[in-house]
């Protein structure tokens, strides 16, 4: 294992994880949905809106607004803010500069917040005015939306290592699984394997169980210095490390590998652990492929086995491997930019031992990782976190 | 034509500020080699675009280019992942170049691939008026355009009892079709239109006026009267009759309406002072034409002009070679249809015009004082 040279995050914790219930379409604007989570976040934290000195946002749907004018918007004064447009990567963006922010002491209490509002419409327009490049050489290509870009990548990575779509499959179904215990979950019914192959095609060789369901809904959670915590009584979970990557791998001719590849060891070293000593794993999951491609790229086997390690474990919230057990983007939902948040909310709950229903057994040790921004013909962020619950 | 840095060589897509390999900002579009090979395709068949959405399933892939960018492409149906494709870019049906990829190597009835049809406007399968057959432009268009594929050609003559030259190349030709029409007059153009208007896939405006001489040595605008008449108020009548019906058939299946071809003078983009008032009428046709490419994008009908210099008729008489054959204006009119284009040059004169006029525009307009 090498070592980090990097300035560790000494007693940076989070805190207050929250979740503002999902929902499938909804009337209200962004603004409603991070205002939620705002007054979640405070009244979970039994702080004053007041004692907020840094926010840091990340929505898709907030029109012309940016983190500023949700200051006045929701009467927060902080001498710290960020807006992240970062998409998938935006919660390990955040949490990076807000963990940073609070170790200088630029900022005591950071919110950490994503939300996003799901019109009828507002989907497509989001699709439709993506990027620049998106606008030029993809949306014209009738791609518009990831769908089909992800089934390039898809198609190649499973021609590639031979990987099946029941290989694929086992991830879709074992989140299906875990959401049946999120009681906040979009996804209420059972998914088997067979009805994940019987399911119609998007776009080959993405099929209707391999995407997530865009809704409206909001992810948030405090950062501090653990004294603050401590002074709050709040329960918090210690950031170990942190890795985050943009335009990796520019050379390979299509993506079958993300950023984490170039970062790996040093995600490892800095938290002082193994891949093995993970109690949980939160992945970013907007489609199961892209999961499989972690579970290589984070270490958890060899470029190339994704589908067997997929077939060698439970991924379910009581098995060996415990994995996207709120069910994940894919049978919880993709509320936008909160989608990105979705993984290191629930990896916060569970090592803090507050996840209720999706709860695993003496959960200690979690990570969570962001991927994003589909630019053009890849994804081009990447990120990960390794956290730890007061129990460990 | 895609961008290469003029510091490193190196080719970029999508189209960019800076240099990927070295931040030069010298990038240039240059004819880049066409060749690529298809990394991966998917069938998208419930596309979020609505346009998409109607003609799903929709083949598309990525393409790495031997020249170094990939390219996400609309693709041949022959297209094999793995195999050479020659790439191309075509203007789909809101006018935008999109990249398309096609098969190394011909393939059987290769032009009659869906997806290569919805970028172009292949008379293959299509019916074609042609505005004027008095004129041989009109009978060569006639006769190319049938042999082209297109299952009717219709053919505007006006005043048809009365004899003409080159009448047998038209009557009881089969596939072809003799109709009324005087362009100049709207109750003739709207008489034909509400006979045959939703029929028309494809029209080619061959109406042409063509007189010599410039301000000074006419009397009167009676002459300039009969260009404009003719030229200019001919292409509002057929515009009117027509154009609304077919904008509305731009979606009507695989063999919708598809395009309106102009015939243009060269001299529409300078004036040539022999033919000084003819070049304006040409000119104030030409800036028409924009605005109905502009109309009728909405319904994905496409606006092709086609510029020629002077052609082998009896109007350019006095006129030195070279000029050009109508029969290259015909093989022209198909093969821009074919290709889905916008702007056609024919013939050595019209080139050359094109390429004087982006080099150096005024010395253009002095040397046609010649």
């Amino acid at each position: 294992m090498k070592n980090s040279l990097r300035t560790p995050y000494d007693g940076i914790v989070m805190a207050a994880p929250v979740t503002i219930p999902y929902a499938r379409y909804s009337i209200e604007s962004a603004q409603w949905w991070i205002g939620r989570a705002l007054s979640a976040l405070v009244a979970k934290a039994g702080i004053k809106a007041s004692d907020i000195d840094g926010l840091c946002v990340s929505s898709f749907t907030m029109g012309t607004d940016s983190g500023i004018g949700l200051t006045q918007h929701f009467g927060l004064c902080v001498r710290w803010l960020d807006t992240i447009p970062l998409g998938g990567a935006s919660a390990i963006a955040a949490v990076r500069k807000a963990a940073r922010a609070v170790q200088s002491r630029d900022a005591d209490i950071v919110a950490c917040v994503a939300g996003d509002t799901n019109h009828v419409d507002s989907f497509r327009l989001t699709l439709e005015n993506f990027s620049r490049f998106n606008q030029d050489a993809v949306y014209p290509y009738g791609a518009g939306g990831a769908n089909a870009s992800f089934a390039l990548i898809a198609r190649n990575y499973m021609r590639t290592y031979g990987v099946t779509r029941e290989d694929v499959g086992g991830i879709a179904v074992a989140q299906r699984a875990n959401a049946l215990r999120n009681p906040h979950a979009l996804m209420k019914t059972p998914l088997t394997i067979e009805q994940y192959l019987a399911a119609r095609s998007i776009s080959d060789p993405i099929h209707l169980f391999d995407c997530v369901m865009p809704c409206a809904g909001a992810e948030a959670f405090l950062v501090m210095r653990d004294e603050t915590a401590a002074s709050l009584g709040l329960p918090a979970a210690r950031l170990l490390s942190t890795i985050e990557r943009h335009n990796a791998f520019a050379d390979d001719p299509m993506q079958v590998r993300g950023g984490w590849a170039m970062d790996i060891g040093e995600l490892y070293a800095m938290a002082g652990v193994r891949p093995d000593d993970l109690d949980v794993v939160q992945t970013y999951d907007d489609y199961p492929v892209i999961t499989m491609m972690q579970f290589e790229d984070l270490g958890f086997c060899n470029k190339g086995e994704g589908a067997a390690f997929v077939r060698q474990h439970d991924l379910t919230i009581g098995g060996d491997f415990p994995h996207n057990t709120s069910g994940g983007q894919l049978s919880a939902g993709q509320a936008g930019a909160a989608g990105a948040y979705l993984g290191l909310v629930e990896g916060l709950r569970q090592v803090l031992g507050e996840a209720g229903p999706t709860q695993v057994k003496d959960a200690k040790l979690g990570l969570a990782s962001g991927f994003g921004m589909i630019n053009y013909d890849r994804g081009l962020a990447s990120g990960a976190a390794i956290f730890a619950g007061p129990a460990r | 034509m895609l961008q290469r840095c003029e510091a490193c060589g190196a080719f970029a897509y999508p189209a960019r500020e800076a240099c990927p390999a070295c931040l030069s900002a010298g990038l240039t579009f240059v004819d880049a080699p066409r060749r690529g090979a298809l990394l991966a395709e998917t069938t998208a068949r419930v596309p979020s675009d609505v346009y998409f959405r109607e003609r799903a399933p929709w083949r598309i892939g990525l393409v790495r280019m031997d020249c170094g960018p990939t390219m996400v492409a609309h693709l041949h149906a022959d297209c094999i992942e793995g195999a050479p494709v020659l790439m191309s870019f075509q203007l789909d049906k809101s006018g935008q170049a999109v990249a398309f990829a096609r098969p190394e190597r011909e393939t059987p009835n290769m032009a009659d691939d869906r997806q290569w049809r919805e970028m172009t406007a292949d008379p293959k399968f299509r019916r074609v008026l042609v505005t004027n057959g008095r004129s041989l432009i009109g009978q060569e268009a006639a006769a190319a355009l049938k042999a082209a594929g297109a299952k009717t050609v219709f053919v505007g003559v006006s005043e048809p009892w009365r004899p003409f030259a080159g009448e047998q190349l038209l009557r009881g030709q089969a596939g072809i079709e003799i109709v009324t029409l005087d362009a100049a007059d709207e109750k003739s153009a709207t008489d034909l239109a509400a006979d045959i208007g939703g029929k028309v896939d494809i029209l080619v405006n061959t109406t042409e006026y063509v007189r010599p001489g410039g301000l000074l040595d006419r009397r009167g605008t009676g002459i300039a009267r009969d260009e404009i008449d003719q030229a200019y108020l001919g292409f509002i009548n057929l515009a009117q009759a027509f154009g609304p019906a077919m904008r509305m058939r731009g979606a009507d299946g695989i063999n919708s309406s598809a395009a309106w071809v102009n015939i243009l003078s060269v001299y529409a983009l300078a004036n040539w002072p022999a033919f000084g008032a003819y070049s304006a009428s040409q000119a104030a046709s030409l800036s028409l034409s924009h605005c109905l490419r502009a109309e009728l994008r909405p319904g994905g009908v496409k606006v092709m002009n086609l510029f020629t210099g002077p052609v082998d008729t009896e109007w350019f008489q006095t006129v030195p070679p070279p000029k050009v054959a109508p029969r290259a204006v015909a093989q022209a009119i198909v093969s821009g249809l074919r290709g889905g284009l916008e702007e056609v040059y024919v013939g050595d004169v019209a080139e050359e015009i094109r390429q004087r006029l982006a080099a150096n525009p005024k010395a253009l307009e002095r040397e046609l004082d010649r």
